[in-house]
């Protein structure tokens, strides 16, 4: 479904992404790990074509997305930060993201949106939200368009436990529908939940790139923090 | 592409600093033209205050504002969409807004007080100029990540065309007064947006006999028709060149 091959990006002297080759599937679910700086957001923000990379290949459904841009209907994205123009009700955010992507379309997936109960505060304007409600707005955005790809830049932070539930159990039912799903996140315990697979990135390399399963029984550990923490200790291989 | 500028140009005609914008520019005209009693003499007054505050007003606001949409900018571009499009709405949802608050607030008062050829070309000048500044803050902006940094740039930007280049312009003209420089003035007027809408208004007023030897140039060259067109080209060109340089930076950059 996507694979890259050799990417690599480089801010000045820093190397945020080194020669990244990784595959990844549909019904895959992949956390993206690694400390701050280690390219994460860059390799996100590559394959939503928001940063050139200097080489290397990016392919999505077998077809290159480099220069490209109509293969981001396939996509989803939910921002870490959802910062939207002050005075834009919340309708009519869905409003125009509707206008621009939604041509064509006959289904929308309007799920969280009748979770979040959205109706209720469309009228208000965006400025006026909380953070937590700008990320369900951000969160309703990602899925409205049923893509077959999400990109999940820490879903979780600043949602109430019940409305991080609410997505929770939302991802988890997309990666049953087949979707390849992409998240990123400091809450390992929400990583275990979700995810199948772990994409260890340290200056911008790949350090490993396994399913959560393989990761358990190689370090005899039950629960993802720990494994990860007994690889760091020893030795990343 | 219209269907995104709908929606800035909805966000942004809601702007507090928009509204005090078009209200100070409503303000300032009427006042002057009740205080100096005839039109001609407010229309000076006036042409002095909006040269200095439509640049103003339009660079800072475009620069703040596209600092702010950052992040709206990146959900955007995310989107199935062209990055040039995104660039164009935004250029286009600031250029119609504030085209519109100098509509209101220097239209209305012309249309009362000078309805008449100079008011008219006032108030065109004034929209050039805010076209033209937002284009120029909008490539400031694209070509500096800090916003601290590009607000800065942003007001010396302004700071130069506004004030700075007539005072180096005067001096090249002291220094080589021995010389004739009535054509290289013409060039150097071209060179800055603001002095060439100064000169376009100042000779619709008839009052270019008061500029001297160099007056009688401009009228010479620019009371002409084909003066008028120069003046259009040079001020298209003012928006054009920025806009489109702004819009290739875009489509290449790392968001």
């Amino acid at each position: 479904m996507l694979q890259s091959s050799n990417l690599s990006k480089s801010f000045g002297k820093l190397k945020a992404l080194d020669q990244v080759s990784v595959q990844m599937q549909a019904g895959q679910a992949v956390s993206l790990i690694g400390p701050n700086g280690s390219g994460k957001t860059t390799f996100i923000k590559c394959l939503l074509g928001l940063v050139i990379p200097d080489s290397g290949a990016l392919t999505l459904r077998g077809q290159s997305i480099l220069g490209t841009w109509d293969y981001r209907r396939h996509i989803g994205y939910m921002p870490q930060i959802g910062r939207y123009p002050d005075h834009m009700k919340v309708g009519q955010v869905f409003d125009m993201i509707r206008e621009i992507r939604g041509a064509g379309m006959k289904h929308f997936d309007d799920d969280l949106i009748k979770a979040y109960e959205v109706d209720k505060f469309a009228h208000k304007a965006m400025r006026t939200l909380s953070g937590g409600t700008r990320q369900k707005v951000s969160a309703c955005l990602a899925f409205l368009f049923d893509p077959e790809v999400l990109v999940l830049d820490e879903p979780t932070a600043g949602l109430d436990p019940l409305a991080s539930e609410i997505l929770k159990e939302k991802v988890l039912a997309e990666k049953e529908k087949g979707k390849l799903i992409l998240v990123t996140s400091h809450i390992l315990s929400d990583l275990e939940e979700l995810t199948t697979d772990v994409l260890y990135l340290i200056d911008g390399q790949v350090q490993f790139y396994q399913s959560i399963a393989q990761l358990k029984s190689r370090t005899g550990e039950e629960k993802l923090n720990r494994a990860l923490a007994r690889i760091m200790r020893n030795d990343l291989q | 592409m219209f269907r995104i500028v709908k929606y800035v140009l909805y966000d942004i005609l809601q702007n507090r600093m928009v509204i005090g914008y078009t209200l100070f520019l409503l303000a300032v005209s009427l006042g002057l033209f009740n205080l100096s009693g005839e039109a001609t003499k407010g229309m000076v007054s006036l042409l002095n205050i909006i040269l200095i505050v439509t640049p103003l007003v339009s660079i800072i606001f475009s620069t703040i504002h596209f600092y702010n949409a950052t992040e709206f900018i990146e959900l955007l571009a995310a989107q199935p969409i062209r990055r040039s499009i995104l660039i164009w709405s935004e250029f286009l949802g600031l250029a119609g807004a504030l085209s519109l608050a100098v509509m209101i607030g220097i239209g209305i008062p012309v249309a009362l007080f000078a309805p008449n050829a100079t008011g008219i070309t006032l108030m065109l000048m004034a929209i050039a100029l805010s076209v033209s500044f937002v284009a120029i803050a909008l490539l400031a902006s694209v070509l500096t990540r800090d916003k601290a940094r590009g607000i800065g740039v942003a007001l010396m930007l302004w700071f130069y065309f506004a004030l700075l280049y007539d005072a180096l312009v005067l001096f090249l003209m002291f220094s080589f007064a021995d010389y004739p420089l009535e054509k290289v003035m013409l060039a150097f007027i071209a060179l800055n947006p603001i002095d060439l809408a100064r000169v376009v208004v100042l000779l619709q007023m008839d009052i270019s006999a008061l500029m001297g030897y160099t007056g009688a140039l401009y009228r010479e060259f620019l009371g002409t028709g084909w003066g008028i067109t120069f003046a259009t080209l040079v001020l298209t060109a003012w928006i054009l060149i920025p806009i489109l340089l702004a819009v290739r930076v875009f489509r290449k950059k790392d968001l």
